[in-house]
């Protein structure tokens, strides 16, 4: 009995603790991403996403607490008006698939690790708080922009599209023009 | 010409494995992602400092690559590039939201991907940007009514493709990017050796093989050209209900069957109906169109078309339903056969044309005389008209309710093409 559960932990253990290896080169890593990609776009028509995931998501969320709300906000009637359900889309089960691969991977190569990533001259609180900041800003812009770095900059990138890749160049500067003020953040 | 598949162009209870395919599209996103360190927010904010260009060397590969990919399947004619989701160019909101993206991800350390599969991995401040993430969307939920109208309108021009921009073929165009990503990455590994004290030395050989697969890729998609109309419209294959069994037919069978030929009666209805977006485009020559047509008719002349296919391309309500109208039916199933065989959605062909329709509602009308004996050729106008009043003469826009009780035998079945608001983040 006390071996089977020795095991058992063993089992997690080593599950959870495998040896960490180190990514994969960045070019090697970018041609399966590209492939990943190109079957995307072949087989439906669809590129990648990760951000309509967190609108529709959110959506669905102020439908719950507020439905008649939804019903006056023009932006949101779209996605979650009357009977409508803003999950049933397939950016959704995209946006499940990108979190159990991810996980995967991170099982597989030993990098699941309950930890903070930081530059070396600030707390974890105040990276959280930055954190927060920056995912409410990038959200924010990406509504804006209709679509993220997975939905406009790789999916319009690889198909072309002229206003993706205007955007693409527009993401690169913004964050070039402010990492100097913020490099106490990172450095 | 059979990709993409009609039925995975989204999700549906119809299809239920459909929820399974894009799940194992998200687990390779999320795999790939994680694998090459998007995970980690340091490696990622690196690329801002110059010492680590990873995010730059994998976007920009995962873009040319899947480039290269999508324009050779394109050019050997099994891809349909006009049913393939190229995002809309609204140029205003596209560029401030892009500035806005880039401050957020330098602050934050992510983009919305990336920040996923950090957060699967158990990284606390990947879950926490993906927390403001959702307070970011609702913020823009709760503030776009604000200029709802700069952001739906202000710089919009639909789908436009660098093709387009620079007025060259796809295929210099893919070879243009391509140099230009290899050109980048070489000057990204300079910036790595200076900023980041990397001995490029140990970097590996292969990486030359693969820019040079890379350029013979781009090569071979300027060779292959894109397929001509012709050749698109040999392979098209539309569904259609036919006593509830869903059948395939080939354009000449379509228009041979009936399949696309609507009444007088049924486009009247049609018109009359708020489920549906008609379209009625006018084919024939503006100086016919200026003599009579029907109400809120659209003038796009048959030699025209070819200019306003982006328009027509780029209408993402899935109702939407074209009719083509010339004099008789010659010239609007010219124009059918060209449009169907660039993926237009819901086209079909007002019967008997602009004659069929005047001997249905105009009959009464004193003004429009029936010309008798002189018609030259089929497919001109059968009636004389005192003057060219447009859609003023009565029949032009028959009443709803003289005609409420108007019987047909419909034709029109609605088949979703394209469900979309906005591409993957939309």
């Amino acid at each position: 009995m006390t071996t089977q559960t020795n095991n058992k932990a063993g089992f997690w253990a080593a599950l959870f603790n495998r040896p960490t290896k180190d990514y994969v080169h960045p070019y090697f890593g970018g041609i399966i991403l590209g492939i990943v990609l190109f079957l995307s776009i072949f087989f439906t028509g669809n590129g990648l996403g990760a951000s309509g995931a967190v609108s529709r998501i959110d959506a669905w969320l102020v439908d719950l607490v507020a439905p008649q709300h939804v019903d006056q906000n023009s932006y949101l009637l779209k996605m979650a008006g009357g009977d409508k359900n803003p999950l049933d889309d397939w950016i959704l089960p995209v946006f499940l698939g990108s979190i159990l691969g991810g996980f995967s991977s991170g099982l597989f190569n030993g990098r699941v690790k309950l930890e903070t990533n930081k530059g070396p001259n600030i707390s974890n609180q105040t990276r959280w708080t930055m954190a927060f900041i920056g995912g409410a800003i990038f959200v924010y812009g990406a509504r804006m922009a209709r679509g993220c770095t997975s939905g406009q900059a790789l999916t319009g990138g690889a198909t072309l599209s002229a206003g993706s890749w205007a955007l693409m160049m527009m993401i690169f500067a913004g964050a070039y023009a402010v990492a100097y003020f913020v490099r106490k953040l990172w450095l | 010409m059979n990709f993409p598949l009609s039925y995975l162009q989204g999700v549906s209870a119809e299809f239920p494995w459909s929820y399974l395919v894009f799940l194992i599209i998200g687990f390779g996103f999320g795999f790939t992602l994680e694998m090459s360190g998007f995970g980690n927010s340091k490696k990622l904010a690196a690329q801002f400092y110059f010492t680590d260009l990873t995010v730059l060397k994998v976007m920009f590969t995962a873009i040319v690559v899947g480039m290269v990919l999508i324009f050779s399947a394109v050019g050997l004619g099994v891809l349909d590039y006009n049913l393939v989701w190229v995002n809309l160019t609204y140029l205003s909101s596209g560029l401030l939201g892009g500035i806005i993206m880039g401050v957020g991800f330098i602050i934050g350390g992510f983009c919305p991907g990336t920040s996923v599969v950090s957060a699967s991995t158990g990284k606390i401040d990947g879950m926490i940007f993906l927390l403001g993430g959702f307070f970011g969307a609702f913020l823009f939920g709760e503030t776009e009514q604000y200029f709802t109208n700069w952001y739906n309108n202000s710089g919009y021009y639909g789908r436009v493709t660098l093709m387009d921009f620079f007025n060259l073929p796809t295929g210099w165009v893919v070879l243009l990017v391509v140099l230009m990503a290899l050109f980048m990455f070489w000057g990204g590994e300079q910036l790595e050796r200076i900023f980041g004290k990397r001995n490029l030395a140990v970097e590996p050989k292969w990486r030359y093989v693969a820019a040079g697969v890379l350029v013979l890729f781009a090569v071979f998609v300027i060779f292959l050209g894109t397929p001509s109309n012709e050749a698109k419209y040999s392979k098209v294959s539309l569904p259609r209900t036919v006593e509830e069994e869903q059948l395939k037919f080939s354009a000449d069978e379509m228009l041979k069957n009936g399949f696309v030929q609507i009444s007088p009666a049924e486009l009247f209805k049609t018109m009359n109906d708020d489920k549906l977006v008609l379209t009625i485009i006018d084919v024939r020559p503006e100086a016919e169109y200026n003599l009579f047509h029907i109400n809120r008719s659209i003038n796009m002349p048959a030699n025209e078309l070819s200019g306003h296919l982006k328009e027509l391309l780029s209408r993402t309500d899935p109702n939407v339903v074209n009719v083509l109208v010339s004099n008789q039916d010659q010239l609007a199933t010219t124009a059918w056969k060209y449009l169907v065989a660039e993926s237009v959605p819901n086209l079909y062909i007002l019967q008997g044309g602009i004659n069929n329709w005047i001997s249905v509602f105009g009959e009464t009308d004193p003004e429009i005389v029936l010309a008798g004996t002189t018609i030259e050729s089929e497919d001109a106008l059968q009636y004389i008209f005192p003057a060219a009043l447009g859609d003023r003469y009565e029949c032009a826009d028959p009443s709803p309710i003289e005609f409420e009780n108007i019987e047909f035998a419909p034709v029109i079945q609605l088949q979703i093409k394209r469900d979309k608001s906005g591409g993957g983040c939309g």
